[in-house]
């Protein structure tokens, strides 16, 4: 080593990512768990984490369905739960290359955890730890939702055990990940109070897309 | 279509969208600063929402119970830095515990 940035490889990316890719497969277990309160069957918890690949995003479309609100609610917080993604996805698109397919593909790779490991020094990205830390991360992902499928069926109906508590749990541990400015606290504390407000005058889900009005506070020149 | 198949078909669709707008839709090219700004305090936002609806929400109206000692012990193994599954494990297993004394 004399200085010069080190070659690396994909599967730097994915040695890397080992314990937080465990951590995933038990909290994609855990979705799988949970889901039956919402209706789900194994294969659609299996397909979601296959295809929607983001633990908040899930989370909060079963919860939401679990517990009354609409399709539309739980589809719309899901998306915009989501919209993270574009901002970080500009982050690391000139690591992409290829087809506009293969972009595709490749892009569905990012998630909080495989982004904030590719980070290098100098503020830019590096492909090769980006895609290795994704794809042991999708790994791990969907298996761990299927292992816990098994699970599931093995404990029976989720609501029997009270582990609707276990959602603002999980909720607040994922926030936590999320707050890590000033104005994410802000936005956090005032989409709280939003949804607390407006719990008792309509229906349910609404209360949390109307949370998203916090998101305003990003306006602000800082 | 299911609600369920529904919800999937379309969550799927959208995050796979927002995943592509940087590498296939823009490039090089950047968002305005205050565009992502906003999309990133979306995730606080909502998060903070759905802690409090599953704590404390009702069918229009605010319900106190079990749920809302689970959030306490939750807090409280936050604050131990207990990894996130602890904590969802701890706010279960106080809940029920509550239930079952109640």
């Amino acid at each position: 080593m004399t200085g010069s940035p080190a070659e690396t490889r994909y599967r730097d990316g994915a040695r890397r990512i080992v314990p937080i890719a465990i951590a995933g497969g038990i909290f994609a277990a855990s979705f799988a768990v949970l889901a039956p309160a919402a209706g789900f069957s194994r294969v659609q918890a299996v397909v979601m984490s296959a295809t929607t690949f983001a633990g908040s995003a899930q989370f909060a479309a079963i919860s939401i369905l679990g517990t009354g609100g609409s399709v539309a609610a739980a589809v719309l917080a899901a998306a915009l739960l989501n919209a993270r993604y574009a901002p970080i996805s500009v982050t690391v698109a000139d690591q992409f290359t290829g087809n506009p397919l293969r972009r595709l593909l490749e892009a569905q790779l990012i998630v909080d955890e495989s982004w904030a490991i590719s980070r290098r020094p100098d503020g830019r990205y590096d492909r090769h730890l980006l895609i290795g830390a994704g794809l042991l991360m999708y790994c791990t992902w969907v298996g761990g939702t299927a292992l816990g499928t098994l699970i599931g069926e093995a404990l029976g109906d989720p609501k029997r055990y009270g582990l609707d508590a276990a959602f603002p749990a999980l909720f607040l541990a994922l926030l936590v990940t999320q707050v890590r400015t000033r104005p994410a606290l802000a936005a956090a504390v005032a989409g709280g109070l939003i949804a607390l407000v407006l719990i008792p005058f309509t229906p349910a889900g609404v209360p949390i897309i109307a949370a998203t009005a916090a998101c305003l506070i990003g306006l602000r020149r800082s | 279509m299911s609600p369920v198949w529904t919800v999937i078909l379309l969550v799927g669709l959208a995050t796979i969208g927002l995943k592509g707008v940087g590498p296939v839709l823009l490039g090089e090219r950047v968002l305005p600063s205050r565009l992502s700004a906003m999309l990133f305090l979306l995730a606080p936002a909502l998060l903070g929402a759905l802690v409090v609806t599953q704590a404390v929400g009702g069918d229009r109206e605010l319900v106190l119970d079990a749920r809302l000692l689970g959030l306490g012990a939750a807090i409280v193994a936050l604050l131990l830095r207990v990894p996130l599954i602890g904590i969802v494990v701890v706010a279960a297993v106080v809940a029920a515990l509550a239930r079952f004394l109640s």
